[in-house]
């Protein structure tokens, strides 16, 4: 990435921050509610205090604070260093990061609390692989939807083969209703999180959809294809020859975040297509890049694909 | 080469040595996807058996990708030690097996025949050995390597600290770097994977991380695993990177979808030991996993555990300063359930370190497969008593941006306690310094992260 946009996205995400609306990843969803640290119990444990906010705020700042001095290694802070200061500096450690620290310990071991609700939010997170997207959000955003060749969710999972092609009338369907070899072809997946496409979707697709407008970028016709795999924009490339396919599809679903989507770029896709030459931008989601931003981040992302003819490692290499 | 065997009253006949390797595998969901595997438990142990009897030299001189069509096969090939193969060219994969399991085979001799084979042979030899098999010939092995501090000696358990962030924020970082140190994680690493691939970015975590260890004195590493581009890029304009991160595969079809090839690796090496910060003589990290060959459809038919040899005979050739396995990091598709993660992790643990490399293993899974926490202690467990040199620790266990469970903080300090082991000597004496470690074990400091304000 050039000097120019990752200004550009920094920026933006600055912005957003310092706008203090990054709210808890998860938090406030219906099924998948995930509070990262709960109140415990106190225990008769003394490494640590329990800890006291179930509900770290992610902030973010784009680089460290003032260096701090030298510290000596030889004379670390003393054990008995009063435990309410102690406390007020794990707190303020964890609202900079939604993963799970300053947890405590009984012996080595994770304390009971703690250990319950990560394996609650494991249960959670196993319950939203996979799932079908409403088809409100596809209507809302007028996108028609296709199958590939996978017939069911087990199938998805075990065969990525057959979630890299489309069905037959799949393809029938979108050579009928799409524009032929428009510049950007967009496409959008469940992949494997539904719960990404139907919380992220809306924004993305329609800040994308502005921002190439105002680059006076032109689109073809947008579909959605359920159950799908990245590769699978190989084939949509030779059917509908467009000169950048940017696929939205949900990511793998994590514990912290069960609803992260991803945006997958390639310069005219064809089969046999290899992965270096596509590119992705990552962990869009309310807890790491807003969905809002990262459409916009793709336009000028694809204005850059166009005009280096040129995605992933070969991108990189035209640019010197 | 026989590629027959009857059982019973059923004959089971081979038509190639690749088919027999693969149906020989022990069972994963990813030759099943390549339609390779046995189709019966019977046909499998057939296959085990015929390839009992199958020698160094029949492997050899049978190669499923030659040197010239693909370079890793050029690259492992060309660093096989000719005299050493000789001397046991004629040994069967059920005598090699034997050899390294007899009690009079020790370090100093599984490191010489190690020179004289081939990652084929490797894998075969892997195929006939038991999980406990696996673990006790593996626990016979010491690698040593040094970036700055050197890792690796029996009676230890080293581990790579990551803390990850889902937008590279530093502080969020550097919190999560504080948390782990406070239960003495990092003396392999502190590697982190970026989600903004771009030289910017990686500069920022490399400056932040090489700050922070200068700061308090840590003696140990930094890395962040960008593209092998992007580090070398950012190391270009000066920023501290002690080592050299990339993911490998084990076909130059596949490497080449990862945007890599051999040359590139040497050049990466090259330029690390030129102008990074680790003092050395080693300067590379690489990554591996099951499956990622016929990810990227660049597996010709091999099976999945060769594939992985290979990876480790590609690795060699670059003298790494530590390689792991993401086993279970993919997905179903090539490890279905615990058990297959398991033994892929036994697997690939002996397989390095039978290349004489410093072999460590993310051990985790993904919220699509068939497993949970205890299923990855239990291969924690395993992977301990077989000597591995590190392994790879996450908050909790918990992953916020790759989106998958690995080993947690407290499952490293739980392990060496169990085990009677420590990290890394070196790091050790820092951890006991600060109150971390006391005894050998967690101390009064440990798990307070506000030791770091
Ligand atoms: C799984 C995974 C992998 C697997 C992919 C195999 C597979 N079958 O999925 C393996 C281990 C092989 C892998 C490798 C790499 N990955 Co990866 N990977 C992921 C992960 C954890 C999940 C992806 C996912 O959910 N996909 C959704 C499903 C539906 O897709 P799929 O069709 O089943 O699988 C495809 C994608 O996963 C894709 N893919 C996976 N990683 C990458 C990376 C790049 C640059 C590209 C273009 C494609 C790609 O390849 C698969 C096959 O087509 C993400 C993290 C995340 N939060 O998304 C990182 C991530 C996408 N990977 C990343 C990186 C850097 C890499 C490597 C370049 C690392 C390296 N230095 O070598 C390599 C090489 C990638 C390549 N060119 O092929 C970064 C990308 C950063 C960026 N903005 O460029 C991410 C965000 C993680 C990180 N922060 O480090 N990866």
């Amino acid at each position: 990435m050039n000097e120019q946009l990752i200004q550009t996205i920094t920026k933006l995400v600055v912005e957003k921050l310092k706008s203090n609306e990054v709210s808890q990843p998860s938090a406030g969803t219906a099924d998948v509610q995930i509070k990262l640290h709960s109140k415990q119990a106190t225990g008769a444990l003394t490494e640590l205090p329990p800890p006291e906010n179930p509900n770290g705020k992610v902030t973010f700042h784009q680089t460290t604070s003032a260096k701090p001095e030298k510290k000596s290694a030889v004379h670390p802070q003393p054990a008995e260093k009063t435990i309410s200061k102690q406390e007020e500096f794990i707190e303020e450690l964890k609202k900079k990061t939604p993963s799970r620290i300053g947890v405590g310990r009984a012996g080595s071991r994770p304390k009971t609390n703690t250990w319950l609700q990560f394996r609650l939010d494991h249960a959670a997170a196993v319950d939203a692989v996979y799932g079908e997207v409403p088809d409100k959000i596809l209507h809302q955003l007028d996108l028609f939807q296709v199958q590939t060749r996978v017939k069911d969710k087990e199938e998805y999972i075990r065969r990525p083969d057959l979630g890299r092609k489309l069905s037959d009338e799949a393809k029938e369907l979108i050579k009928k209703r799409c524009a032929f070899s428009p510049s950007v072809q967009i496409v959008t997946s469940n992949g494997l999180s539904a719960k990404a496409i139907e919380e992220n979707l809306e924004d993305v697709y329609l800040s994308l959809v502005q921002s190439l407008g105002n680059l006076g970028i032109e689109t073809g016709t947008p579909f959605y294809v359920d159950k799908g795999r990245v590769a699978l924009m190989d084939e949509i490339g030779d059917v509908l020859q467009p000169d950048v396919v940017v696929m939205l599809i949900g990511e793998r679903p994590g514990l912290v975040s069960a609803e992260s989507l991803s945006a997958y770029l390639c310069y005219q896709p064809r089969i046999g297509t290899i992965e270096a030459d596509r590119m992705v931008v990552s962990n869009i989601h309310k807890g790491g890049i807003p969905p809002v931003e990262a459409g916009a981040y793709l336009g000028t992302l694809i204005q850059k694909i166009l005009k280096y003819e040129a995605s992933g490692v070969s991108l990189v290499k035209k640019e010197g | 080469m026989k590629l027959k065997t009857t059982l019973g009253s059923e004959v089971y006949s081979f038509t190639e040595l690749k088919e027999v390797f693969a149906k020989a595998n022990e069972e994963k969901s990813g030759d099943r996807l390549a339609g390779i595997a046995a189709k019966t438990v019977q046909e499998r142990i057939a296959a085990k058996m015929v390839l009992s009897d199958i020698t160094l030299a029949d492997i050899r001189s049978n190669p499923f990708l030659t040197a010239d069509e693909d370079e890793v096969s050029a690259v492992i090939e060309g660093d096989v030690n000719e005299t050493i193969y000789r001397n046991m060219k004629n040994w069967s994969i059920a005598e090699l097996r034997e050899y390294i399991l007899s009690n009079e085979t020790g370090d100093r001799e599984l490191k010489r025949i190690s020179k004289g084979l081939n990652s084929e042979m490797i894998a075969a030899v892997t195929k006939l050995m038991s999980n406990l098999d696996l673990v006790h010939a593996a626990n016979k092995m010491e690698v040593l390597t040094t970036c700055n501090i050197t890792i690796g000696h029996k009676g230890t358990l080293s581990s790579r600290l990551q803390p990850n962030h889902p937008t590279d924020n530093v502080d969020g970082m550097i919190a999560s770097l504080k948390d782990g140190l406070s239960y003495g994680i990092g003396d392999a690493l502190i590697g982190i994977n970026p989600v903004d691939d771009s030289v910017e970015s990686v500069k920022r975590l490399l400056h932040a991380t090489h700050d922070f260890m200068n700061d308090w004195n840590i003696p140990t590493q930094n890395c962040v695993l960008a593209h092998v581009t992007t580090q070398m890029k950012a190391i270009q304009q000066g920023a501290p990177a002690d080592m050299i991160f990339q993911s490998i595969a084990g076909t130059e079809a596949a490497n080449r979808s990862f945007g890599i090839s051999a040359e590139l690796i040497a050049e990466a090496n090259e330029l690390a030991k030129k102008q990074g910060t680790g003092s050395g003589p080693q300067h590379m990290y690489f990554e591996t996993g099951q499956g990622s060959e016929l990810s990227a459809e660049a597996h010709y038919g091999i099976d999945q555990v060769t594939l992985e040899s290979r990876n480790y005979g590609f690795a060699r050739h670059y003298d790494p300063y530590i390689v792991n396995t993401v086993v279970g990091f993919i997905g179903p598709e090539y490890l279905y359930n615990s058990k297959q993660v398991i033994r892929a992790g036994l697997e690939d643990h002996f397989m390095g370190k039978l290349h004489g490399i410093p072999m460590g293993v993310d051990i985790c899974y993904t919220n699509h497969i068939k497993a949970d926490q205890n299923d990855i202690e239990d291969l924690g467990v395993l992977l301990t008593a077989a000597g591995v040199n590190f392994i790879i620790a996450t908050p909790m266990g918990d992953d916020c941006m790759l989106n998958y469970q690995s080993m947690s903080y407290h499952d490293v300090a739980t392990l060496n306690q169990t085990f009677g082991k420590t990290p890394a000597p070196v790091f050790l004496e820092w951890l006991e310094k600060m109150g971390i470690y006391e005894n050998g074990r967690l101390g009064r400091n440990a798990g307070n992260a506000a030791l770091f304000s």
